[in-house]
């Protein structure tokens, strides 16, 4: 048990990537056994990540390093510096490893039974499963270089899900976008990998934290490395991919691929956190963050509200609630250099932010995963065609209804939690933030009735009269994350004080981050 | 003299990103992007290699090693790398422009476009 634990970071990351080749073999003999396989490697991912968990929050960061005599032993003897690749996990990189890891499971169930008339499964679900894999080893990686390995892996798989139906010219065109954005994105991160090794001949972010000057190239670095990580996040002036890509990707992908970019957004955070952390000009760093978060949060939900497409509409608000993680996580780095306001409000910001990250993979996936729903059902995701569905697809509707008030942030529900504490904490620190965050939630909210009213209620359309509720695999992925919904809402203290609060401290102390890996030469 | 000389290399990353990323942003032909990001591509593995580079450096292998200066190893394995990321890319995007050649007839971004708004 110990020993599975302690070479659990790289399990994590290496059964699925093993499995990812195994499934096009497994499938030339039977589709269940596949479907099987895939299951039951993703359960075995989302225990490990729990049992880990369990260790981090307990007894603090988990390091790996690939290669050594004892994986614990990141610098070799007689070094100075780690010159072997390192995993290290915190509390912050195991909580995104949760969210990942979990609507990756939901997101293969769901597809089990939303895929069944596809062809080229064997390929599907290997992607699927490289996707999960680029996910992981991006937020569990302590090494640029492998960081840019990650992401691309993530950008390949994510892009060529995004296109798998090619049967839709649309599906093409939303997956070239986002593999356009990727490649420039990772060549630029790469640039940035190189301009630090040339500088300080290190890789590990641990060490480059402790070795950074902010010279003027660290500053072009930083630059770089920012607008690659807001292309992938979807950013507001360089958000253009994400409802094109969004809306195409099949069912269960989307979530996926909306997952993915908060991972991208861990990075652009461990980047600002661990890396430079208070040796970058915090308050300016904080304000371009701030500012994209704003613009992001008012144009995604203000293209939101005039669009007709069920998917294209739902993928406008996930770019603008990506603004309100920006916004607190924005407000913390603000004041980063100042402890006093960092312990009055900026902590708190920063846990909104946070908690605003795993609420919003939940109700923003269960969303996804509804208007899919719909369009396996009905053939259609324009909502001038739809009326009437309530009363046919029962539990769609209640999960969408669900969905839709967390997203709102309505009380009780977990969407009010996070969004509650972004409000007061960000009013402490310019009040006219808080009022613009309040304001989005509410056009958020008529949004959000539109949908309700123009494709549930009312009479039902004499030709959906026959349209059946979706099959049960389908609604067992959507039941995994309104459950997990339903229990962040009864007990978003709990959340708080437990898994929250432990990674917004992983991600302020820069000092731990560093020692973790270079504490031997102190 | 010799200072000046050892820039070239960085002169010709400068012009191969330039290059690179016009392409991308104001061609509108598919293909053409993709050699956009290739050239892109092409400036970073440029970058990173050059910057490996020492005076008179000797191959760095231990096993006959050289009493000179080597060059440095790292940047030429991440390069490596970097390069066989960049043609899997390429292959991939070329093969998703013959999709949609296919299912529209062009490989204008204007034209074969379907999503607006």
């Amino acid at each position: 048990m110990s020993s599975l634990l302690i070479h659990s970071p790289i399990l994590i990351i290496a059964i699925p990537l093993l499995a990812a080749f195994l499934t096009p073999f497994i499938s030339r003999v039977s589709d269940r056994a596949r479907d099987a396989l895939v299951i039951a490697t993703l359960v075995f991912v989302e225990f490990l990540v729990i049992i880990l968990a369990v260790d981090i929050y307990r007894d603090g960061p988990h390091i790996y390093a690939l290669g050594a005599s004892s994986p614990l032993l990141a610098m070799p003897e007689h070094y100075m510096v780690p010159v072997r690749i390192v995993l290290q996990v915190d509390a912050m990189s195991i909580f995104m490893g949760m969210i990942s890891a979990t609507v990756s499971l939901a997101a293969a169930i769901y597809s089990v039974s939303f895929m069944r008339n596809e062809t080229g499964k064997d390929k599907f679900y290997t992607l699927l499963l490289l996707l999960t894999v680029g996910m992981m080893g991006l937020e569990f990686t302590g090494d640029m270089f492998n960081l840019f390995i990650f992401l691309e892996i993530l950008s390949i798989s994510g892009a060529a899900l995004a296109a798998f139906r090619t049967n839709f010219a649309d599906a093409l065109e939303g997956g070239f976008k986002y593999m356009c954005i990727s490649a420039v994105a990772a060549l630029m991160i790469l640039f940035a990998v190189g301009i630090f090794y040339a500088q300080y001949n290190l890789l590990n972010i641990a060490a480059l934290g402790q070795a950074i000057q902010y010279t003027m190239l660290d500053k072009i670095a930083l630059t770089l490395l920012m607008m690659a990580f807001f292309m992938k996040l979807a950013g507001v002036p360089l958000h253009m991919w994400a409802p094109d890509t969004y809306s195409v990707a099949p069912a269960g992908i989307t979530p996926m691929i909306y997952v993915a970019s908060q991972a991208c957004m861990y990075a652009l955070f461990r980047v600002c956190f661990s890396l430079y952390g208070v040796t970058l000009n915090t308050l300016t760093i904080g304000w371009i963050v701030i500012v994209i978060g704003v613009l992001s949060m008012f144009v995604g939900v203000t293209m939101a509200v005039r669009q007709s497409d069920i998917k294209r509409l739902m993928a406008y608000h996930a770019v603008s609630q990506s603004g309100y993680m920006l916004l607190g996580v924005g407000v913390g780095l603000a004041v980063l250099g100042n402890p006093q306001a960092l312990a009055a409000y900026g902590k708190q910001a920063m846990e909104g932010g946070i908690f605003h990250i795993i609420n919003n993979a939940m109700y923003k996936g269960l969303l996804f995963l509804t208007a899919e729903a719909l369009f396996y059902s009905l053939g259609t995701r324009d909502l001038n065609k739809m009326g009437g569905i309530a009363a046919n697809m029962r539990y769609t509707s209640i999960f969408f209804m669900i969905g839709a008030l967390a997203i709102s942030g309505i009380p009780p529900f977990n969407g009010f939690a996070s969004k509650l504490l972004i409000y007061e904490s960000v009013y402490q620190f310019n009040p006219m933030l808080s009022v613009i965050a309040m304001m989005i939630s509410i056009i958020t909210l008529a949004s959000f009735v539109k949908v309700f009213q123009s494709a549930f209620t009312g009479p039902i359309l004499p030709h959906f009269r026959v349209v059946k509720e979706v099959p049960g695999p389908m609604l067992g992925g959507m039941g995994i994350l309104t459950a997990i919904i339903i229990f962040f809402s009864l007990f978003p203290g709990l959340i708080v004080d437990q898994l929250i609060h432990p990674a917004v401290e992983a991600l302020i102390s820069r000092g731990a981050y560093i020692n973790a890996i270079m504490g031997g030469m102190q | 003299m010799t200072q000046g000389i050892f820039n070239i290399p960085f002169l010709a990353v400068a012009a191969l990103i330039g290059i690179g990323l016009y392409i991308i942003v104001f061609d509108r032909n598919l293909i053409k992007l993709v050699i956009g990001i290739t050239v892109l591509q092409a400036g970073v593995n440029l970058f990173l290699v050059s910057l490996g580079y020492r005076q008179h450096g000797g191959v760095p292998i231990y096993t006959n090693a050289c009493h000179s200066n080597m060059v440095l190893p790292v940047p030429q394995a991440l390069t490596l790398t970097s390069i066989v990321i960049g043609v899997a890319i390429t292959a991939f995007m070329l093969s998703m422009i013959m999709i949609i050649y296919r299912h529209t007839g062009h490989i204008d971004a204007k034209k074969s476009r379907k999503l607006k708004g």
